[in-house]
């Protein structure tokens, strides 16, 4: 149970984490298709660079690697809520057709307003957030039994469709699209972070500041969801309330992340789990760690995916795919 | 039985269905043709410019779409029978996701291939795929339930279709490789329907010969044994079988989802569950299916072609909840 040993660990595993990202962000900074030595970081930070290098460094690095973390880390707090209100393991936004559905309110609005304005990017979160909510209240309804509670296997299924039929609608709108605008609609469902400038940075942070401690503050409620439903209504739980509270804040931190970093599977689903293996199921400790696992994942594999293939990259969700891809099989064969 | 009425009504509505849909297919397209010259065309006489126009790039479209709808939905009814999940499809299983992966590669080995090439490449593709996902179902004691097969499916896609992605992006092939994979049947030639077609017809027919034995290894293996059936033999000349349907229809059409899943089940709903008549029956639907989804996408935004890929996608969504729906309780 919760002794000081216990917090004892959740510490060392937080302060490690949090290392961790800081050295990866060194990296990250340091590496690129345009060389700034892993020696120049430190002057630069401290303002002694060249103007080049304060460029290459606060201009296009910085608000990437910010990104980055911040998607990731929105995407794993998403990916463990939609787990507790499933009661599902393998529930994740990629899988189950919300990051789908972001897509295809994007694309219908970027036929209706193509890309033009300053406020542009602040619009996106919102519009991904409409879109998803509208998937996901979708999804609710047809996986509903008779007796009106969601039945966790099914919900997953009509997901798995809702997923493919959704890209499905998305190619069809798309081909009405321009030619420019199809590449970056592509682009975008590859999971290309596109988002890459400052705006982007603000455009986002608000919906990770606000949401993510917001959930680990109420994470206890979210405890009492895995319970069975006899006794969370003994414990005097409005479980309902609960429920859609904590969906609400998962499809929006679901759609806040894609808007900006296009379709990204899978982190929601390896997160939460290497989280749980490290400090258990219980939600006020495994939440945070989860966040920061899923900031690092994200940051590591587009650092991975920038590097590779010069000068254009790898989609950072293509590698998280073929991280992702393996460990969730290696889940399904253990248990 | 009872229901071998029900087969012999409905192979003949689905037949007249099918020549139905034909003509229809025949006669709607960017350039407006009247049934007459449609049927002028497949009839082979009175050429004249409309009817040169249909039998040249119409007809040989309208065939390869009957020819892909029958291979995956015989597939599907194939893979549904032999892992007895209501879910198998060879999008799910890892077949289209294996193909993807080694045309991707053959693509940056040898960019000069032939279309045999890509057949071959095709083929290889969908059993390595289908190998991943069926090998670790059996590493796993006692193999995996419904659900988690779906699952692992959707995880060694996903793995493989990243790593084709990947491929191809790295050696510049990404759009090479796209016109494959979401080609649909634009542009669909004689010659191509010449080499697939065979594989096809052929695959079709050896699991309507295999069909009475499938029905019997979809209740248990040990019944199938029991019955004195080498069950090995059995399933491996299937496994041959779906490789061949669903590579074959890859390569045709590149990457579709959902018909190898929801054919069988419409066609068990009307014929019940004997193989025998659920494969027939089966391979007629798809072929209607997709004539119609590809009629569709000729026309929705004519004179542009709609992603056939996306339309199935749409029209298949509603059956999908349908079948989620009425398994899901057998399913978990």
């Amino acid at each position: 149970m919760i002794d000081a040993k216990y917090l004892r660990r959740y510490w060392t595993i937080v302060g490690g984490l949090i290392a961790l990202i800081f050295v990866t962000v060194f990296i990250s900074l340091s590496l690129g298709s345009s060389d700034v030595s892993a020696d120049r970081i430190i002057p630069i930070l401290l303002g002694q660079g060249t103007e080049q290098e304060e460029f290459i460094v606060y201009t296009l690095r910085m608000p990437r690697i910010v990104i980055t973390l911040l998607a990731g880390m929105a995407l794993a707090v998403s990916g463990a809520i939609f787990q507790s209100v499933t009661k599902n393991d393998l529930a994740e936004p990629g899988i189950i057709g919300i990051n789908a559905g972001a897509g295809v309110a994007v694309t219908i609005f970027f036929l209706l307003f193509p890309a033009s304005g300053e406020n542009f990017m602040y619009a996106l979160p919102i519009v991904a957030f409409v879109g998803a909510g509208i998937t996901t209240a979708i999804i609710f309804m047809l996986s509903r039994d008779k007796n009106k509670t969601v039945h966790p296997t099914r919900f997953i299924l009509v997901g798995v469709g809702m997923s493919m039929a959704l890209s499905g609608l998305n190619v069809v709108l798309m081909s009405s699209a321009e030619q420019q605008q199809v590449d970056f609609i592509s682009e975008w469902l590859s999971g290309a972070i596109w988002g890459t400038s400052w705006p982007f940075v603000i455009a986002l942070l608000p919906w990770v500041l606000i949401l993510v401690p917001l959930a680990i503050y109420f994470s206890r409620y979210l405890d009492v969801l895995n319970l069975s439903e006899g006794s969370s209504i003994g414990l005097g739980v409005s479980l309902n309330k609960v429920r859609y509270g904590f969906l609400v804040i998962a499809v929006a931190l679901a759609a806040a992340a894609v808007s900006v970093t296009g379709c990204i599977a899978f982190i929601g689903l390896l997160a939460p789990h290497i989280a749980r293996k490290l400090v258990g199921p219980r939600n006020q400790y495994m939440l945070p760690v989860a966040t920061l696992i899923g900031g690092w994942l994200l940051l590591a594999a587009d650092t991975i995916g920038r590097n590779l293939a010069l000068p254009e990259g790898i989609p950072a969700g293509i590698i998280v795919s073929l991280i992702g891809a393996p460990y969730l099989i290696y889940l399904l064969m253990r248990d | 039985m009872g229901s071998k009425k029900a087969f012999i009504v409905t192979l003949i509505l689905s037949t007249i269905g099918l020549i139905v849909m034909f003509f229809v297919a025949m006669s709607f397209g960017a350039l407006d043709n009247t049934f007459s010259e449609a049927l002028n065309a497949i009839r082979l006489n009175e050429v004249n410019e409309n009817t040169e126009i249909l039998i040249e790039i119409r007809m040989p479209r309208a065939i390869a779409a009957i020819l892909v709808g029958m291979a995956l939905a015989v597939s599907g009814a194939i893979m549904q029978g032999m892992t007895r999940n209501p879910l198998a499809d060879p999008g799910l299983f890892g077949l289209t996701a294996g193909s993807n992966l080694f045309l991707s590669i053959s693509l940056v080995a040898f960019p000069a291939m032939s279309y045999v090439g890509t057949i071959a490449a095709c083929f290889l593709g969908a059993a390595f795929g289908a190998f991943l996902v069926l090998g670790l179902s059996m590493l796993k004691k006692g193999g995996f339930s419904p659900i988690r097969l779906v699952l692992a499916g959707a995880a060694v896609s996903s793995f493989l279709f990243a790593l084709s992605q990947a491929i191809a992006i790295h050696f510049n092939t990404s759009k090479s490789m796209s016109m494959w994979t979401s080609g649909g049947l634009g542009g669909t030639s004689w010659e191509a329907v010449k080499w697939i077609a065979p594989f096809i017809l052929i695959g079709t027919f050896i699991a309507i010969l295999l069909s009475r034995q499938l029905t019997i290894l979809s209740l248990s293996d040990e019944v199938a044994t029991g019955l004195g059936q080498n069950t090995t033999f059995i399933k491996i000349a299937l496994f041959i079988v779906v490789v061949m349907l669903a590579g074959s229809a890859v390569a045709l059409v590149g990457n579709l989802v959902f018909v190898g899943l929801l054919i069988p089940h419409l066609a068990r709903r009307l014929v019940g569950n004997d193989y025998r008549y659920v494969i027939p029956i089966s391979a007629l639907l798809g072929g209607i299916f997709m004539l119609l989804a590809d009629t569709i996408a000729r026309n929705i935004n004519a004179p542009y072609e709609t992603s056939l890929v996306a339309v199935v996608s749409v029209m298949a969504l509603p059956f999908f909840i349908y079948v989620v729906k009425k398994g899901a309780a057998e399913l978990s």
